[in-house]
């Protein structure tokens, strides 16, 4: 294992301004707006929370996986990273961080790409790209109707996706554990679009789901 | 016609069993009566094409160091597309080569790669932008050079997808083509100059009816001393369909699935 870069936040969870706790298995779609703080708490660990910013007065600009990637010039996100949008546009920045590495090639698990990695009997089984379209078409302030079309690449905060040097890509045991958080400082209005994943053929998670908490600071 | 089921759900490890022996090396010079269109393209355009399934897309480095950076979409539904992390996590790949397939986010096997020089193009680091090159090499307008401006892959990318009812919303991520990123344990990422030589090809076999977008722009980490984007030649070309045996059928069981489920479209 390389290097994990931990930094904790002076932020209270007291003095928050907003909390909620995700159930496992379900989404959540808040807007954050410019320097206002979010911190997602794994609460049992290992729970993989997947993750989309837009732009919250134009949902067509949206989190870029390979943009913020490219413009850090490494594939995993921790303290320091800029989220950069699919502008080119820094949407947050990443503040703290107690777990030390995300994912963000490994995307979200979706009905379909269940029959693809696990077999079509997995079809009918809940996923994030369910949560993701039922957190869009519950949107209210959203100027467009919004569909599959605005799920691009999702960061995986808590998820360890190792790429090797011969170009593989490994599913690792969690770094991440019960209490660890990472929090993202927001630049720009946007709008947080979760599902806490119900992925139930993943050893990741140990096969159990669980929830997670969201704290919001001005 | 026999009756289309899903094939057994097996093959979730990293350890899967790959078909013995080498991939089936496609011919250097594709036979007369097969070749159907040929067309270079200049460094730093734009292309776009309906491709009919089952026909094959060779592209051929003309210059050392091109790039083609790609995404592509079902044709008759164009909101199934191209997906990179279902496409690499499927996989368990961060490179693409010969044997992988390109997957859409309706699970579907959308271009499989059956023949390659080059042994590894690039999945994870996207296109370049009007930022990225003035950043790296100035600009230079169309007014001031015609022809010879700088231009970049995003650009081209929307101008596609505009011709085709597409917009910002579905510039997904991409592929690049002839270009090399590596990742060390730090996840540092590391572009390799020069990676394709004059020559090399990649040949992509379409398992449903596509749009594909391409453009031959600089990819987005290229380190070149100057504006300098890349001639590549483009073939189509009549190949056999995939049987029941095929090498990228069988490269991995989450390929067979997803080979499936392009197939049921056709019933």
């Amino acid at each position: 294992m390389s290097t994990l870069n931990y930094t904790e936040s002076p932020l209270a969870p007291e003095k928050a301004a907003y909390r909620h706790k995700i159930p496992a298995g379900d989404f959540w779609i808040h807007k954050i707006t410019a320097g206002q703080s979010v911190r997602i708490v794994d609460l049992e660990g290992n729970q993989a929370v997947d993750t989309i910013f837009y732009n919250a007065g134009d949902f067509a600009e949206y989190y870029s996986a390979q943009a913020t990637i490219r413009g850090q010039r490494c594939i995993y996100l921790t303290t320091g990273t800029k989220i950069i949008s699919s502008e080119g546009n820094v949407m947050l920045e990443i503040t703290a961080d107690t777990c030390g590495r995300h994912d963000t090639l490994g995307g979200a698990c979706a009905c379909e790409s269940n029959t693809v990695r696990y077999g079509h009997d997995t079809k009918y089984m809940h996923a994030c790209r369910q949560n993701f379209l039922m957190g869009l078409a519950s949107w209210p302030g959203a100027a467009c109707h919004l569909n599959k079309r605005d799920i691009p690449a999702n960061i995986n905060f808590f998820m360890n996706v190792p790429v090797t040097p011969e170009g593989g890509l490994m599913f690792e045991d969690g770094v991440s554990a019960g209490g660890k958080y990472v929090e993202l400082k927001a630049a720009m209005d946007v709008v947080c679009l979760i599902s806490n994943c119900p992925q139930l053929n993943n050893p990741c998670n140990g096969w159990n789901p669980t929830p997670v908490e969201v704290l919001v600071w001005d | 016609m026999p009756l289309l089921v899903p094939p057994a759900p097996s093959g979730t490890t990293f350890t899967t069993t790959r078909p013995a022996g080498p991939a089936p090396v496609p011919p250097a010079e594709i036979p007369p009566e097969r070749l159907l269109y040929e067309e270079t393209l200049p460094g730093g355009a734009g292309w776009s094409w309906s491709l009919r399934r089952h026909l094959t897309l060779r592209l051929t480095a003309l210059e050392n160091g091109a790039n083609v950076s790609l995404i592509c979409f079902n044709r008759h539904d164009l909101v199934d597309r191209y997906n990179m992390a279902d496409t690499l996590k499927g996989q368990h790949t961060a490179k693409l080569t010969a044997g992988y397939i390109l997957v859409s986010d309706m699970g579907r096997a959308m271009l499989s790669i059956t023949g390659d020089t080059l042994g590894w193009h690039d999945a994870i680091s996207g296109h370049d932008n009007a930022g990225i090159v003035r950043q790296k090499w100035g600009e230079r307008s169309y007014q001031a050079a015609r022809n010879e401006w700088f231009q970049n892959s995003r650009d081209h990318f929307l101008m596609e997808l505009g011709k085709h009812g597409l917009d910002r919303r579905d510039l997904v991520a991409n592929v690049n083509f002839f270009s090399k990123v590596t990742a060390d344990d730090e996840g540092v990422m590391h572009y390799v100059p020069d990676h394709a030589k004059a020559g090399d090809f990649i040949d992509l076999r379409a398992e449903m009816d596509l749009l594909v977008i391409l453009t031959t722009c600089h990819h987005p980490l290229d380190t070149a001393e100057s504006y300098s984007p890349k001639k590549v030649k483009l073939q189509l070309w009549r190949s056999d369909p995939p049987g029941p045996g095929d090498w990228c059928r069988k490269y991995r069981p989450e390929n067979e699935r997803a080979f499936f489920n392009s197939e049921v479209l056709y019933i």
